[in-house]
């Protein structure tokens, strides 16, 4: 029956999942996504899925029964989070390659040292070349959402590629709101019945899976690779499309909220875009014409329609939540101002990480970058390109 | 043989025509040395058979008779695991033939 229920981002993944109901879990618990584990767990126990459950000895494990079931012929899901995703680093990428549909629940966490429990996204962002396709979810009906709509995109015949959805570790996975549960046959049939490719357990057709390659293939085999990631552009508009028009709530490959009129942006990804709106509801009351652009596909990159977004604004800043060391700016940053190249007529842009180890990101931090943009479209100079927020300096 | 585009091959690396490798005749690899049998000091143990990492070891029966040189690499095992003081397996010299390639 379709309900209200009050759920925590964790619970919305499991409740996704009990009603997918797919063959194989492989799973090992990792603060802040055990909850997750723990509740499908609870599911089994209870008779209310009919999967298999494994309980790996390591998440190097759970990736690699998850890659033997999806090889196999079988939908299959797992969820982990920060040093987790780090030791299943190596199955990730085989997971891409061999073109498995593998569905992931990550409740973004930092990565030591020094050990840290909390949210920021440098878990999935190391992973961000793995070749998943990754969706960041800012609460947790889009958790939920994002969720469902995960095992589509993974599964369309034209992209067959693992995806991840990332929650805030905490700030989401922890937080208790009452989302939407759809019904569980409209959510069985919005998902539809699983059709693997070439399953192992066929044994009537005999195929090798996972061969070497070397210099004359391993070329040929990453390029078909990439173009399921590529054909996914348009399975993921057409799946948060038909999302909405069967449950009512409609996924673009970002929101945009109040940029219409906008002369400056904030780009923020996940949890943190809820607190920006109300900064930018407030800006707008102080006059200065601000918008948020909220990314919520970061693989493959909607670099098109995030360039066309943004082209008329006057300064953008880029929030990122994960750092990378050395380079020019952190990775969300790289992205939108690559997007932003062709225009012969580009808006500034800054760079801003903040919430790192799961350092609270408020309101009057939103507004601090708010009234440094205002500065840049007012003088057109930029002070500090790449800069960090609610840092003791 | 003509090598696919990308466009042609199978989704994630999949091989559909298991057992292909039989067409990568593997006796081009080998260079300078290659196994020659002394079938009376065969004890017929089948430990060549066994260790032959390339199946080049040729049986008639259960009985070792000599080797696929279309796939033996001359790598030698076949020699060292053979048990008998007077071995049955021996290296010998072979004049190095550039590679010729495949011949399918």
């Amino acid at each position: 029956m379709r309900t209200l229920k009050p759920l925590n981002g964790n619970q919305s993944i499991a409740e996704a999942t009990r009603q997918i109901d797919p063959d194989v879990i492989a799973a090992y618990p990792i603060t802040p996504s055990t909850a997750i584990v723990e509740s499908i767990a609870q599911f089994k126990a209870d008779g209310l899925i009919s999967g298999e459950f494994v309980c790996p000895e390591s998440e190097h494990s759970a990736m690699s029964v998850c890659i033997g079931a999806a090889a196999a012929g079988g939908r299959v899901m797992t969820a982990t989070a920060s040093q987790g995703l780090a030791l299943m680093w190596e199955m990730l990428y085989i997971a891409a390659g061999l073109r498995l549909p593998i569905v992931a629940g990550i409740a973004n966490r930092a990565l030591s040292a020094p050990i840290n429990i909390h949210g920021d996204h440098s878990d999935t962002m190391g992973a961000r070349d793995s070749g998943w396709i990754q969706i960041y979810s800012e609460n947790c009906q889009e958790a939920y959402d994002n969720f469902i709509q995960a095992f589509r995109i993974a599964e369309h015949m034209d992209v067959r590629t693992p995806v991840l959805v990332g929650l805030d570790g905490f700030i989401v996975s922890h937080s208790v709101e009452v989302i939407q549960v759809e019904d569980d046959d409209a959510v069985k049939s919005f998902c539809g019945e699983y059709k693997p490719v070439y399953p192992l357990l066929d044994t009537s057709r005999r195929i090798t899976v996972g061969p070497i390659d070397f210099t004359d293939y391993y070329f040929e085999h990453k390029r078909s690779q990439i173009e399921g990631i590529e054909n996914s552009y348009k399975v993921i508009e057409e799946i948060g499309k038909e999302f909405g028009r069967t449950f009512g709530r409609e996924y673009g490959f970002f929101e945009e909220y109040r940029t219409q009129d906008a002369e400056v942006c904030i780009v923020v990804m996940s949890s943190a875009a809820g607190t920006c709106k109300d900064a930018v509801d407030e800006l707008r009351n102080e006059g200065l014409k601000v918008g948020l652009l909220k990314p919520r596909v970061f693989r493959p990159f909607p670099n098109e329609k995030i360039g066309e977004a943004l082209k008329k604004m006057k300064a953008i800043a880029v929030l990122d939540r994960s750092s990378s060391p050395g380079a020019f700016g952190a990775p969300l940053f790289g992205e939108i101002r690559s997007a932003l190249y062709d225009y012969e007529k580009r808006p500034k842009i800054v760079n801003y990480v903040y919430g790192l180890g799961g350092r609270d990101i408020k309101v009057e931090h939103f507004k601090e970058v708010g009234a440094k943009l205002a500065k840049i479209a007012e003088t057109g100079k930029i002070e500090e390109m790449c800069g960090y927020l609610n840092l003791r300096e | 043989m003509k090598k696919e585009s990308w466009k042609e091959l199978a989704i994630g690396t999949l091989n559909l025509n298991p057992g292909n490798s039989v067409a990568n005749l593997t006796g081009t690899w080998r260079s300078g040395k290659k196994p020659q049998f002394i079938e009376e000091n065969c004890i017929q143990c089948l430990f060549c058979w066994l260790y032959c990492p390339h199946f080049a070891i040729r049986l008639e029966g259960e009985k070792v008779v000599g080797f696929n040189y279309d796939y033996c690499t001359g790598c030698g095992i076949c020699s060292v695991e053979c048990p008998p003081k007077e071995k049955a397996i021996v290296m010998v010299k072979e004049e190095i033939k550039l590679a010729e390639g495949r011949k399918k």
